[in-house]
């Protein structure tokens, strides 16, 4: 009899060909799905031909995403973009989105089936570990780790401890997923889960959208989790089911299984949160937040760019306007999402807003293209980074909030919450 | 693998934005990478490196984002090895991948100071303070991790498997 393990050591093991895994151990696990974009795939592809392969172990399984520097925003970036394009080409890569098909790629995935529940997923992007939210194992990794994955299928793991966190009670009114996730890097820091599986559980999270489920899955990373995840149930199926491109595998954790800590929280004492500069865990409630004014917002990234998202902006901004000496900048993750917003009203909402609306980038969120920041000033952002200099100059800010404080904040023209507009 | 150079000491957290700000992520040649080296951080870093120099840092060095861009980026700018209390776990195959040597050890960070002397041997997990006559322990990488390391990379290492497929 194995012992009882985590959702996460089952994944593991069954990719391991294992029948028990146990934390701290050192496993070859096959692999589902591989992924890389504009930024991390020149390096992977320099370092896949180094290895002697010719051809990547599977076309079907790698994916290639255009998201960071698309469309292009410069020559060298351009140069980058043609490197992936030309080796999708050559492999017949069948996960290749161009511009006008492409999404943020932690957005696109799921969205296309791509990914499914029980998969093990490495991409060269660390917020990779978004897919947690249907039920998988999926990690950031290096080019080089990509690129031993796209000529090999496979790739090493050291079996990551788990932290359960179970979260019980009802959401406030404008409190979402961003809030609770925000919340605990707040509370463990940016190395509180380091090396270890954040494990996602209880009614609240029940009761949560996939949405939201990515949107904390997403930022495992920034608490230095190897991986989120949340189990499978019945609002994950209603998602996969008219989407999954392959059948899937459920897994859940034995209700015995052991884990490094367990942290209970209330979700009914949560409050609309941001992360000050220069840390996701510096965080504050946004009600205690009100004199930091801004120059500008941006709404999107693979953290809160999907249609639940732009809905809950849409309803802050409904029939208002960004403050004046606010740039607003809202970014439908996918064309999908980009073709809901339109059918929906909420582009309308959102021009009438004075908002510049974009076509699917990661731009501003890494203070690549499509708001850069200058020396001294300050943005809210649903993204997933504040770091020095993640927006742009160096001496800029970036304050990290939901799309509701987000939107709120850019009519008020400082951080504010949606009751602040009333 | 031995090392002995001046130390350059930082504080906890330094994420991959700073160690190579993505401003500079539209290229990655590892010469251009280094030119901008921890530049948000510290704009003095390029110039002070001599080459073999030793770069110590609190806990969690390398979080954040997954480029390789940054290992590639402190390596380039001349740095030896990399010795932390520990890092984010991203940065630490990275680190393994790409060749550049990587040391946890906290009371080695507790002992050095800004501009020591330094001499790490990698393979025994000792590091010497020459200035201040001191020995410090390092944690050795588990024996998979040094058999990556042994054959050159991870590159190296998966070589003889594709090449059997």
């Amino acid at each position: 009899m194995p012992r009882p393990m985590t959702i996460t050591e089952k994944i593991l093991a069954a990719h391991a060909g294992l029948e028990g895994v146990e934390p701290g151990q050192l496993i070859n696990c096959s692999l589902d799905i591989v992924l890389a974009n504009d930024v991390t795939a020149p390096i992977a592809i320099r370092e896949f031909r180094r290895t002697g392969a010719e051809r990547v172990w599977d076309p079907e399984r790698v994916a290639l995403v255009p998201d960071h520097y698309t469309p292009n925003k410069d020559i060298k970036s351009a140069e980058q973009a043609k490197t992936m394009r030309d080796f999708a080409s050559e492999q017949g890569i069948s996960h290749y989105y161009e511009i006008g098909c492409m999404g943020v790629e932690h957005a696109l995935l799921p969205e296309q089936g791509v990914v499914v529940p029980g998969d093990v997923i490495i991409g060269a992007d660390s917020h990779t570990c978004t897919y947690g939210a249907l039920g998988a194992f999926a990690t950031g990794v290096g080019s080089t780790d990509a690129a031993a994955g796209m000529a090999t299928g496979e790739t090493w793991f050291k079996v990551p401890a788990s932290i359960k966190f179970e979260v019980s009670g009802e959401f406030g009114e404008w409190v979402s997923g961003k809030d609770l996730i925000l919340h605990i890097i707040g509370m463990i820091g940016v190395d509180g889960a380091l090396y270890q599986a954040m494990e996602f559980t209880g009614p609240s999270i029940d009761s949560l959208g996939m949405d939201d489920r990515m949107t904390i899955c997403n930022m495992a990373i920034e608490a230095g989790g190897k991986s989120g995840i949340i189990a499978v149930d019945d609002t994950t199926r209603a998602y996969v089911e008219s989407r999954a491109e392959r059948p899937w595998t459920e897994y859940a954790s034995d209700p015995d299984a052991e884990y490094a800590r367990i942290i209970e929280i209330d979700a009914s004492a949560l409050k609309p949160t941001v992360s000050f500069p220069h840390l996701p865990s510096n965080t504050r409630l946004a009600e205690e937040s009100r004199d930091i004014w801004v120059d500008q917002v941006v709404i999107g990234s693979c953290t809160n760019g999907r249609l639940e998202d732009m809905r809950i902006a849409a309803d802050v901004l409904k029939g208002r306007k960004a403050h004046d000496r606010v740039r607003l900048i809202i970014i439908p993750a996918t064309q999908e999402v980009y073709r809901a917003c339109i059918r929906e009203g909420l582009t309308d909402i959102f021009l009438d807003a004075n908002a510049a609306v974009s076509t699917p980038t990661c731009g501003p969120c890494l203070g690549g293209h499509m708001g850069v920041l200058a020396a001294g000033e300050r943005a809210v952002a649903t993204t997933n980074r504040n770091f020095v200099g993640r927006m742009g100059d160096p001496a800029s800010e970036v304050y990290l909030s939901s799309p509701a404080v987000a939107a709120a904040t850019a009519v008020a023209g400082h951080i504010a919450v949606p009751e602040d507009l009333e | 693998m031995k090392f002995h150079g001046t130390a350059h000491k930082y504080g906890r957290d330094i994420d991959t934005d700073v160690i190579i700000p993505a401003r500079y992520l539209n290229t990655s040649v590892p010469e251009e990478l280094a030119k901008h080296c921890m530049e948000d951080l510290d704009p003095e870093f390029v110039s002070k490196i001599e080459f073999g120099d030793i770069l110590v840092a609190e806990e969690n060095f390398g979080c954040g984002s997954s480029r390789e861009h940054a290992p590639i980026a402190i390596k380039s700018a001349g740095v030896s090895v990399v010795i932390a209390k520990s890092f984010a776990r991203i940065f630490y195959r990275n680190a393994i991948n790409t060749g550049l040597p990587i040391m946890e050890s906290p009371e080695a960070v507790e002992g050095i100071s800004d501009g020591d002397e330094v001499e790490v041997d990698a393979d025994a997990g000792t590091i010497v303070n020459v200035t201040r006559g001191e020995t410090y322990r390092a944690q050795p990488f588990p024996p998979f991790v040094k058999e990556i390391i042994e054959k050159g990379g991870l590159i190296e290492a998966i070589k003889e498997k594709v090449s059997t497929r």
